[in-house]
């Protein structure tokens, strides 16, 4: 499978890629670690005719914390974000799913900015940044706006990123310690993308759930947040009839399509079952 | 469109040639330079047999253009071998455990282990699944290539006691 010839460009600051994106036209893109775009380019369902590599930029890369807010560079790749100590230390569900993401050679080359602009429903890393209200740092040729990964995703491979812009960081305000989390994946076999899986953050408070945020991955044409199924665990003790109600919030809002992963009503109900277990795992860890 | 001059080190030594930008690092290798180690298994990042080092790191070659290689360091298994021609532990592990059978997945499944353990030069059964579970295998069911990798580990450390 050869893929459409292009001009390469390297360019090695942010500046200079949204130049050269803008010059390309609507035929240009981006090329993060090329884990998605090249297996699409082989099969010609991508035919850029002008590639701009974003691997040489430095400021693209890099994880820090101040002020209670992470930032991530959008270059950052899988295999960075789960060698580092502070995300283990800080968001470690962000560690969790990661390592739930295909395989170790292509997480050396993925990137956490292709995972989230990508715009395929199957990645791992959009509903997470949901459940998280990440925001996304967006530089265009007039400067620099900040969209919610809550508002990004419109349609499979549909996003708010416009023509000419690049994703340069992704914001996240640091979950408060003692907070409870876990990333719930059913995949037939590593490098599957998920039948369905739940991202699930809680804080716990005298024995009650103080808040909770749950998204999904895979059950529709984009992440769903799962807003009323993490509304129907605040405020209680996490008993049967609060988790049942999350979980039928969450089956409520999926809408799988059927493919080799299983039917529609199967892959709902694997969505249902991965927030029950997520809830389970995310009160476990929590204090 | 034209080509471009690429440069890259290869197994130690400089390398250069004149490719289309599209071309696949695993093309590059096969076709200009006759590495045949690297296989192409299936050509859509799943097996794994096309994996060679790129600036330290495993990388699946049929899965990165030569553009993005052009300045790289790329170790293949043709450079797994010692300097003076004796196999490598991992290479000599397994033969001694059987831990190949038709041999296609062995040259990516080696390179893979030769970069694991410089990350983690001890590790446990657990994290040698997980560590080439990129890693296709139709033969062996694994439990050779195992068996090989954890064999090669010790060998290693036991070569670096004895060094020290
Ligand atoms: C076999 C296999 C299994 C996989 N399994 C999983 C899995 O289980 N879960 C999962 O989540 N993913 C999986 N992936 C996808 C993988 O995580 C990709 O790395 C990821 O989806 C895309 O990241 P990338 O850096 O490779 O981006 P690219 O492939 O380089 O880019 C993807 C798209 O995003 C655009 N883009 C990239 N970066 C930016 C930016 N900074 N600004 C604007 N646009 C940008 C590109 O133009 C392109 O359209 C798998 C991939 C393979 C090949
Ligand atoms: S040929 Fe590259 S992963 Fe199979
Ligand atoms: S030995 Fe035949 S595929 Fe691994």
């Amino acid at each position: 499978m050869i893929p459409g010839a292009f001009d390469y460009h390297r360019p090695s600051t942010v500046a200079e890629a949204v130049t050269l994106l803008a010059d390309a036209g609507e035929d240009g893109r981006v090329l993060a670690g090329g884990h998605s775009l090249i297996p699409m380019m082989k099969l010609r369902m991508a035919t850029p005719e002008t590639l701009i590599d974003l691997r040489h930029i430095d400021e693209l890369r890099g994880i820090d914390e101040n002020g209670g807010t992470i930032t991530i560079g959008a270059m950052t790749t899988q295999a960075e974000m789960i060698a580092s100590g502070l995300l283990a230390d800080v968001c470690p569900i962000l560690r969790e799913t990661a390592l739930q993401i295909a395989d170790p050679q292509i997480r050396n080359l993925g990137t956490i900015g292709g995972n989230v602009a990508n715009g395929d429903p199957g990645n791992d890393l959009p509903a997470l940044m949901q459940a998280l209200d990440a925001a996304y740092v967006i530089a265009g040729k007039s400067g620099s706006r900040e969209v919610a990964a809550r508002d990004f995703y419109e349609a499979a491979y549909f996003t708010a990123l416009q023509d000419g812009e690049v994703l340069t960081a992704i914001r996240i305000a640091t979950p408060p310690a003692g907070h409870g989390w876990a990333y719930e994946k059913q995949k037939r076999k590593i490098g599957d993308y998920a039948t369905a899986a739940a991202a699930v953050l809680l804080t716990m408070s005298g024995g009650k759930c103080a808040s909770a945020s749950i998204a999904l991955t895979n059950v529709g044409d984009t992440p769903l947040f799962a807003e009323a199924a993490g509304a129907a665990l605040a405020g209680t003790d996490l008993g049967a009839d609060a988790v049942n109600a999350a979980v039928a919030a969450a089956e409520a809002i999926a809408e799988p399509a059927e493919d080799g992963r299983g039917p529609v009503d199967f892959r709902i109900k694997v969505a249902g079952q991965m927030v029950r277990r997520g809830i389970a795992r995310a009160a476990s860890r929590a204090s | 469109m034209s080509k471009m001059h690429v440069k890259m080190t290869v197994n130690g030594k400089p390398v250069e040639g004149l490719a289309e930008p599209r071309t696949l690092l695993i093309h590059f290798l096969r076709e200009d330079l006759n590495l045949t180690g690297p296989h192409i298994g299936c050509d859509t990042s799943h097996c794994g047999a096309c994996t060679v080092d790129l600036d330290g790191k495993s990388v699946k070659s049929c899965t990165v253009f030569v553009a993005q290689a052009n300045g790289a360091e790329v170790t293949t298994i043709e450079g797994i071998a010692n300097p003076d021609g004796t196999l490598h532990a991992l290479q000599e592990a397994f033969r001694e455990h059987h831990g190949l059978q038709c041999g296609f997945c062995t040259p990516g499944m080696i390179t893979r282990a030769h970069r694991l353990l410089q990350e983690n030069p001890n590790p446990t059964e657990a994290e040698i699944r997980m560590g080439i579970s990129g890693n296709l295998c139709r033969c062996t069911g694994y439990q050779n290539i195992v068996k090989s990798i954890t064999a090669a580990a010790e060998q290693l450390a036991s070569m670096k006691e004895a060094a020290e």
